[in-house]
Parts: C-alpha cells; sequence; structure tokens
C-alpha cells in the first residue's frame, strides 16, 4: 500500500491518536504549569532554595526519558499515569526557571512603587508583578510544550496513548505491511503537532500580552 | 525660576504637625551601626521639607521610615497625630504618596490604569475614578485624551514624572514623599518640573517630604530644609534663608560651601528690596534742569514706555538713542537675576520694572551689596539647631 492510499484508509485512526497525544500533553503541561509557577513564585522569595531546586528539576532532564518511562511501571504500572508522571517532571524545569527569570526581571523600581502605594503582596503579584513576567513565563510553558510533544513519543513502550503507538509499532514490524508508513505517519504527525502547538503559543502571547511590554 | 516668600512665611508651621518621627531609630542587618540614630522630626501640615545631604546619610532611610517600607526598629511615627507605627503598612501608605526618582510606572497598563490603580484597590466606581484620572493628568499639565490611553514607554522622562506625581496624588492622600524625584531628568526638565511642582503646591497644599542631595533644588523648593549629617543626624532644620546666612555649625557651613551668598540671591526677589529712585524722560522731550531732583538718575524712555538708556546730568535727552545697553529687571525676578543683568549689561544699575512693564525705580550695584552680601558666613557658635526643630 503506498503511503497516500495508506493516510487515506487510515486517516481516522490517526485522527484520534493525534488527539490523544495532544491530550497527554496539554494535561501534563497543564499540572506541570501549576506546580512550576506556584513554586517560582514561592521560591522567588527565597533565592538560595530556588537556585537549588532549579538545579534539580535540570538534572531531571538528563534522565532519558526511556528510562524514566521504564522506571515509573514498579510505581504506576502502565498506560496513562506513567506517561503523564514522567511529562510532568520533565515539563517543570522549563517553567519553573522561566517563572523565576520573569520574576527577577521586574525592574525594582517597578515593585517599588506598587509596595510604596500600599499594594498587599497579593495585589503586587497578581496586578504587576506576574503580567510583567508574563511573557517569560508562557516563554517556559512554549518550551515545556515542545518538549513533552517529542518525549510523549516514546511514551508508547509504557502502553501510554498516542502517535508513539504508530512508531513503535512501524519500527518493530519493519519490512512489513504497512511498518514503514506508519512509522513514518507517526513521526510526521509529531513534527505537525510540536509546529502547530508552537504556532498556538505565538498567537496565545499576542493575545495575554499588554501592548506596553511588547 | 520661583524665588521662595521671605523667611517670615505665613501659614506655614501654623497648623499640626502632619508628621511627626519621636526618636526614631532603625539598622540595617549586618551593620553595626544604625543607619538612623535618634532622630526627631516633625513636618507641618501644608509645608514642603527637604532632607538633604550627601550621599548615605539616610535621607531616603528616613523618608521610607514614614511610611514604613522600612520599619524602624526603635521609636514611633505618628501621622496626623495618629501613632502609625503598628498599623497595617498597606493602608498606612495609601494614605501617603509615594514619588521615586525611577518613577516606576506600571509598564504593562495605560496612563489611566497607572493613575487610577489605588483608587480601583480602595473601591471607587470607574465612572469617579475616570474623573479623578482627568483632572490629575489636567492639574499635572497632560492633556487627558491624549495621554490617557497611552502606555508608560511612548512618554518622555519628564512626562512620565507627571504621571508619577499624578498617582501619587490619586487617592487625594494629605503625604507625599518624593525620593529624588527630578534626579533623573535633564536639567532644563529638571527646573520646569521644579516649577510645576510649585505652583501645584500653591493648589494643593499638600505635607511633602522631598530627599534631594542637590543644594539648589533644596533652596527652591523647601519651606524647610533638613540638613542630615550621617546616620541622619539632624545637623540644622531650618529656612533656607536661615541655613545660609546662620549655619549651625562646621558641617553646615561646609555642606552649603563657600557659594552660600551668591545663592542667597536666588531667594529673594528684586521688589523685595527698596529701591533708588528714578526720574524717566521721555525721548525728544525738552526737560528743564529741575535743580530740586538732585542725585536722581534719570532714565530716557520711548514713547510706549520702554527703558532706553541712562542720562548722565549732562546728556540732553533730545539727541539721538544709544544702544539698548541697560540693565532692565522686574520686580518679581531674583536678585541673582538683577545681578547677572547688570553684569552683562557692564553697568553698576539696573532699571526695575513693576509686572505691568512700569517703571519704579533703579537697583544699583551697592544696594544689592548693602543688602544681601554683606553679612558674613561664618558659622553660629556654639549654639545647635534644637533637635525637634522648631526654629520658629
Amino acid at each position: 500500500m503506498s503511503l497516500p492510499t495508506y493516510l487515506a484508509q487510515r486517516w481516522p485512526q490517526i485522527g484520534v491518536l493525534i488527539i490523544q497525544h495532544a491530550e497527554v500533553v496539554l494535561i501534563a503541561v497543564g499540572i506541570a504549569t501549576v506546580i512550576g509557577v506556584g513554586l517560582g513564585v514561592v521560591l522567588q522569595e527565597y533565592p538560595r532554595a530556588g537556585r537549588i531546586v532549579v538545579n534539580i528539576t535540570g538534572t531531571m532532564l538528563t534522565i532519558p526519558s526511556l528510562a524514566l518511562f521504564g522506571l515509573l511501571i514498579p510505581l504506576l504500572g502502565l498506560g496513562l499515569a506513567p506517561t503523564i508522571t514522567a511529562l510532568v517532571v520533565y515539563a517543570i524545569f522549563p517553567i519553573l526557571r522561566n517563572t523565576l527569570t520573569g520574576l527577577e526581571s521586574v525592574p525594582a523600581a517597578v515593585t517599588d512603587a506598587a509596595l510604596g502605594m500600599g499594594l498587599t503582596s497579593g495585589a503586587r503579584l497578581r496586578l504587576i508583578r506576574m503580567p510583567l513576567a508574563w511573557p517569560v513565563v508562557l516563554t517556559g510553558i512554549r518550551i515545556a510544550t515542545i518538549m513533552s510533544v517529542a518525549i510523549a513519543a516514546i511514551a508508547a513502550a509504557v502502553s501510554g496513548p498516542g502517535l508513539g503507538q504508530l512508531i513503535f509499532d512501524g519500527l518493530a514490524r519493519i519490512g512489513g505491511a504497512n511498518a514503514l508508513n506508519e512509522a513514518l505517519t507517526g513521526t510526521c504527525a509529531v513534527a505537525f503537532l510540536a509546529l502547530g502547538l508552537d504556532l498556538l503559543f505565538v498567537v496565545l502571547a499576542r493575545l495575554t500580552t499588554s501592548r506596553g511590554v511588547r | 525660576m520661583t524665588a521662595r516668600p521671605d523667611t517670615t512665611s505665613p501659614n506655614i508651621g501654623a497648623g499640626p504637625a502632619m508628621i511627626r518621627l519621636d526618636h526614631v531609630s532603625t539598622h540595617y542587618p549586618g551593620q553595626r551601626r544604625p543607619a538612623v540614630a535618634d532622630l526627631t522630626l516633625e513636618v507641618d501640615t501644608g509645608e514642603i521639607v527637604v532632607l538633604l545631604g550627601p550621599s548615605g546619610c539616610g535621607k531616603t532611610t528616613t523618608l521610607r521610615l514614614i511610611n514604613r517600607m522600612i520599619e524602624p526598629s526603635s521609636g514611633r511615627i505618628f501621622l496626623n497625630g495618629e501613632d502609625v507605627t503598628k498599623a497595617n503598612p498597606d493602608q498606612l501608605r495609601r494614605r501617603i504618596g509615594y514619588v521615586i526618582q525611577q518613577v516606576g510606572l506600571f509598564p504593562h497598563m495605560t496612563i489611566a490604569d497607572n493613575i487610577g490603580l489605588i483608587p480601583r484597590t480602595l473601591g471607587w466606581d470607574n465612572k469617579r475614578i475616570q474623573a479623578r484620572v482627568d483632572e490629575l493628568l489636567d492639574l499635572v499639565g497632560l492633556e487627558p485624551a491624549t495621554y490617557r490611553r497611552r502606555h508608560p514607554k511612548q512618554l518622555s522622562g519628564g512626562q512620565q514624572q507627571r504621571v508619577g506625581v499624578a498617582r501619587a496624588l490619586a487617592a487625594d492622600p494629605p503625604v507625599m514623599l518624593m525620593d529624588e524625584p527630578f534626579g533623573a531628568v535633564d536639567p532644563i526638565t529638571r527646573e520646569r518640573l521644579q516649577d510645576e511642582l510649585l505652583n501645584l503646591q500653591d493648589k494643593i497644599r499638600k505635607t511633602i517630604v522631598l530627599v534631594t542631595h542637590d543644594l539648589a533644588e533644596a533652596l527652591k523648593l523647601g519651606d524647610r530644609i533638613a540638613l542630615l549629617a550621617e546616620g541622619a543626624t539632624l545637623a540644622q532644620y531650618d529656612t533656607p534663608e536661615r541655613i545660609l546666612t546662620e549655619p549651625a555649625d562646621a558641617f553646615v557651613a561646609e555642606f552649603i560651601g563657600s557659594g552660600a551668598a551668591v545663592r542667597r540671591l536666588h531667594l529673594h526677589t528684586v521688589g523685595s528690596l527698596v529701591l533708588d529712585p528714578v526720574h524717566a524722560v521721555r525721548a525728544g522731550s525738552h526737560t528743564t534742569h529741575d535743580r530740586s531732583e538732585g542725585s536722581v538718575r534719570r532714565v530716557l524712555i520711548d514713547d510706549t514706555g520702554t527703558v532706553l538708556r541712562w542720562l548722565r546730568p549732562t546728556d540732553d535727552p533730545t539727541r539721538g538713542r544709544a544702544a539698548n545697553d541697560i540693565a532692565v529687571v522686574r520686580t518679581d525676578q531674583t536678585m541673582y537675576e538683577a545681578l547677572d543683568a547688570i553684569l552683562r549689561a557692564h553697568d553698576d544699575t539696573a532699571a526695575v520694572l513693576d509686572k505691568h512693564g512700569n517703571l519704579i525705580g533703579a537697583l544699583s550695584w551697592s544696594a544689592l551689596v548693602r543688602e544681601r552680601l554683606a553679612p558674613d558666613n561664618a558659622p553660629r557658635t556654639p549654639t545647635r539647631a534644637t533637635p525637634s526643630g522648631h526654629p520658629r
């Protein structure tokens, strides 16, 4: 079967896999955003602890993804749970680091003025510091998302959902019917999904950043 | 340049103290010497007090003690008679306007949102906020329709500082703290902003505490100047005039420097002096030499009243016009400007006009010297300014 006929025949299944893949990534990045931004806001008050935590999360990035997925099997079994967990572990680092960088980059004069005019610490974070740090934070989330799209493909090793299934399946049966088509489709779809989500973030950044700081 | 009224200024000092620091000290962590040591200072309602001193003397620290951005380690702080040493700091700060050198406008908000932020947190409705924003923009000389919706980066440094002042005034606080507010703008803009602040103060009559290290700015803006030495010790707390004429000790004398006598010329207008009489002679007219006028100077004026030149006793006013080389000043100009005009005209006397342009007298070099340059500048030893600083 040629690639076009394969695509025409299997399009519904491929579409489902793409959606599954995107879902897994967005759920994981969503969780990582809550943890990373929250941790960043707290750690910003304690620069020394902040550096230590950033180093630890940075180190976690060096764990090969296949190994991490494997290590999670005894703890969480197969399927969705280890997939999401592993993705969250990887996604926290860029988000946390960019949250800290973003909050630090708010000009001292601005925070001084906000304090001096009588804004509470919550109002300063919500109205002044977070909006000003936001472009940098969003960049962190974007990096985490792109990274997660790629790593999520490996999740098929622990029976995780998504396009990894096509790739692993194809590679396992290489030489067999449609094996190459499957692997090729899976790989390209991962790349296109990353590209699409990246574009989404460009639009999101445009919409959520004030004209005054662009 | 606006000259300050004479030392016997009215109103100021009449009201109760708006701000009172009572034996306040504060330490920075890790430093043995206190940044502010046992400072007692009162600021009266409606006056501008300038905290002046060399860098590192603790003037900014003193300012930030008032709104408790720095907490005192001992002593008490009173605002309008109320002990605010233990009050909620955020609520305290909303009652005190705060302006800093780098302005610190919020770059992601429009000018209107910057100014309206504190009213919004105080729960004002939109209509009231918008009206207040427009009123304040008008007050600081920015056209509301043009600037309301702009972002801070679209404004010049001087305009940003105007917005900074408007923002500090948003909730109509009785007190404003200004930390070197004009330190970051060019000299011409600074001069203009200073004039605007004085004009503004005439309208709003806030109690203002302003930090500067610039003596000229302190003399120009301050109703009173608190000159601080290291550890925020009050070296002298007095009117600009008395700081210049009667420095309390060697430190003050050294700080105001050798230019003190000349600087004092900035403080007084020509109108505050007794002028020599003059006799105006219209060009082309034949005057009889009235001997009874004696040594009164004669000034040649043209038909429109424009001053042309001095007439020597032997000069004939019917003869042609001379070059315009006469020094002319108005009564509302400072003595400094009068001296400048005299020197530039290579003369020893300036003709003085009132604010309608009518000739009213002559100001001679010797009168200037007699009046203002004479008193010596030696420290007034051994008496020091009272620490609580109520010289009057």
